[in-house]
């Protein structure tokens, strides 16, 4: 067990798991910050990061240089979000939550069409258009794209925790997300600031779908893909930004280290039975409140 | 609101489904013409009603646990995954008959969903929706997956057709007779258990459990058994699915159909047997309309190629229930209800 193949392999694993965990977490976070302010779970999160990979493929496949493309598409993201929220979802504001549940829902396979109408059935391939090259160090393989990917996610993630802690958007969004009412007798915008979450998550599941996207092909089982964020989100704990981080990592090493050292063919499902075990055994994940909805 | 001049004196009279003579006659001449649908239909009309018996009764399921007892599952497509396979294995490897395999398929996809409704026992909300989305990936996988010589595998499974006094059901009317009546008896039955004690307890949950336990009524042992009878349902629909198809799959219970039977009841009304039946035959009806249009459309996106159809049907469904969300919330059984007020005040009403 602990010879030293082993220790190379796992350590090989732990790597990669880091770097994907890292998308997961972006994805994480876009479900997190629409959680948090509109009590709306966002199940059409794996499909909007599927359209956001499409959109930049598009772009880079009419010739605008990549790093162009994905600044458009980051800016079709946002607009994406916010004509969500505001067809599908505005309306559901004071409804059950099922409604909403089946509203998100509804989007996803909305989106799912859409893009077999536009785009068809056949995978697409990202021209590789990341600087560099795979090379070893300390005895594992580093992927340049892999680096590329975690660099970002964590840039952007620092980003928004910035702009989430120190921006006047950002304190509207927490005040908002502790109270709706009082946020709106202090003049804030409610309405506003739930468009701004939607656009935020639209940006981040763009992000996410670019890199996906890059490592795996683009396609419609890519929108599954995203839904492992959902791990990312109960392990890290609903109500919590770090928790999404940290969930995603955890659930991108948890991931690879079963799935490379155990059996390949867990590695789909290991996600959904940590997910699993954390709604039975805590169900407030690491970081999250514990008033949750408890019987 | 009752018929006129109809007055409940009895408690039998007050509990009655069939009310009045007209409601007798509604009933045999609509199940009279049941029968001989297949005499005056074309094979696919018939294909798609088939399809339809089976999606009412994983309907009635999910109504009972979604629409009575508040508890939301987007795994009814896993559970179906659990008694089709359960009928497949014991009627390929073992030869029972089909009289046997349905009960049977229907006990164990029911066994199965208590599993995955322990979760209900903490969490509700969307939490449990997670936990159910969790079972829609883990069932699958362990088709797939866990003795796949029995299984089959990711290779589909042969399901012998059904045999009922020495007549072999393998062709689409010889089904429908079998998924037809099934149906009725399964839409009986969620009527009745709806309007019992039972039903009653499943609808004290949903509207507040709090209030519900102070009742008496013991929200763990309900919600487990609201998962039981779901999962029963999805259970012998999907037993009745794998003598429908004749070989079956781990592919063929997907997300995407789990969410198809939400979208169903939602659209249909949720909280009503009516509803169920109503929100099968919608959304199939759309997904047909899908499948008109496909040349239609088709024109206009040459790009979408082969797969026109199969981009329309998500944009119809999607849009087929997120109209009713928005804008009838209550569903179709509402509407119907309303229609009836309305032509028994007749010509008083309004």
């Amino acid at each position: 067990m602990f010879s030293p193949i082993m220790l190379k392999l796992s350590a090989q694993f732990f790597l990669n798991g880091l770097m994907v965990g890292g998308i997961y977490a972006l994805i994480a976070v876009g479900v997190v910050v629409v959680f948090r302010s509109t009590k709306i779970f966002n199940f059409a999160v794996g499909d909007m990061l599927m359209v956001g990979g499409f959109i930049t493929f598009m772009f880079i496949d009419i010739g605008i240089p990549p790093l162009a493309a994905i600044v458009l598409a980051v800016g079709a993201g946002a607009l994406l979000g916010l004509i969500i929220e505001r067809i599908a979802l505005r309306p559901m504001i004071g409804q059950p939550v099922l409604a909403a549940v089946m509203v998100t829902l509804a989007i996803s396979y909305l989106l799912k069409g859409i893009t077999l109408l536009i785009w068809g059935g056949h995978p697409k391939t990202f021209p590789r258009f990341l600087p560099g090259h795979v090379f070893r160090a300390g005895g594992v393989v580093w992927s340049h794209e892999l680096l590329w990917t975690f660099g970002v996610t964590m840039f952007l993630f620092g980003l928004f925790a910035l702009f989430y802690k120190y921006s006047r958007f950002g304190l509207d969004m927490r005040a908002t997300a502790e109270d709706h009412q009082l946020a709106q007798t202090r003049g804030i915008s409610v309405k506003g600031i739930f468009a701004l979450t939607w656009a935020l998550a639209g940006v981040t599941a763009v992000v996410g779908g670019v890199f996906l996207g890059l490592k795996l092909s683009l396609n419609l089982p890519l929108a599954d893909v995203g839904l492992k964020a959902f791990a990312a989100v109960m392990f890290g704990g609903l109500e919590s930004i770090l928790g999404a981080l940290i969930g995603g990592l955890i659930i991108g090493v948890l991931e690879n280290m079963i799935g490379g050292l155990i059996d390949p063919s867990l590695k789909e499902i290991t996600p959904y039975i940590i997910l699993l075990l954390v709604l039975v055994f805590r169900t407030e994940g690491l970081f999250g409140l514990k008033r949750i909805e408890r019987i | 609101m009752r018929p006129s001049g109809v007055f409940d004196e009895r408690y039998e009279d007050d509990i009655a489904v069939v009310r009045t003579g007209a409601h007798w006659v509604i009933l045999f001449v609509g199940l009279a013409f049941l029968s001989i649908v297949p005499l005056i239909s074309t094979a696919h009309l018939l294909a798609t009603i088939n399809h339809i018996g089976i999606a009412i009764i994983a309907c009635h399921g999910l109504s009972i646990l979604t629409g009575y007892t508040g508890q939301i599952s987007i795994g009814q497509a896993a559970f179906m995954a659990v008694g089709a396979y359960t009928t497949g294995m014991l009627a390929a490897h073992a030869g029972w008959p089909f009289w046997a395999t349905i009960p049977v398929s229907g006990l164990s996809a029911g066994a199965v969903g208590m599993v995955f409704g322990l979760p209900s026992l903490r969490v509700k909300g969307f939490y449990l929706a997670l936990a159910t989305l969790a079972a829609q990936f883990i069932i699958p996988w362990l088709i797939d997956h866990v003795r796949v010589d029995i299984t089959g595998g990711v290779f589909s499974l042969e399901v012998p057709p059904p045999e009922i006094l020495g007549v072999i059901l393998n062709t689409q009317p010889k089904m429908f007779y079998l998924i037809m009546t099934t149906a009725v008896i399964m839409t009986f039955l969620a009527k009745n258990i709806a309007r019992s004690g039972v039903g009653r307890a499943f609808i004290a949950i949903r509207d507040n459990d709090l209030a519900a336990e102070v009742m008496g009524v013991n929200p763990y042992r309900y919600k487990l058994l609201s998962f039981f009878v779901c999962s029963f349902f999805a259970g012998v629909a999907g037993a009745l699915w794998a003598y429908w198809m004749r070989a079956i799959n781990a592919n063929h219970f997907t997300l995407m159909e789990s969410v198809w039977y939400l979208g169903m009841i939602i659209t249909g009304g949720m909280g009503s047997t009516a509803g169920a039946v109503f929100g099968a035959i919608y959304v199939k009806l759309l997904d047909e309309l899908a499948q008109v249009m496909a040349p239609l459309i088709g024109m206009i996106f040459p790009t979408g190629g082969t797969g026109v159809e199969l981009a329309l049907q998500p944009i119809f469904f999607a849009l087929g229930i997120l109209l009713f969300i928005i804008f009838e919330p209550r569903g179709i059984a509402h509407r119907w209800e309303v229609f009836k007020a309305y032509y028994r005040l007749w010509p008083f009403s309004d």
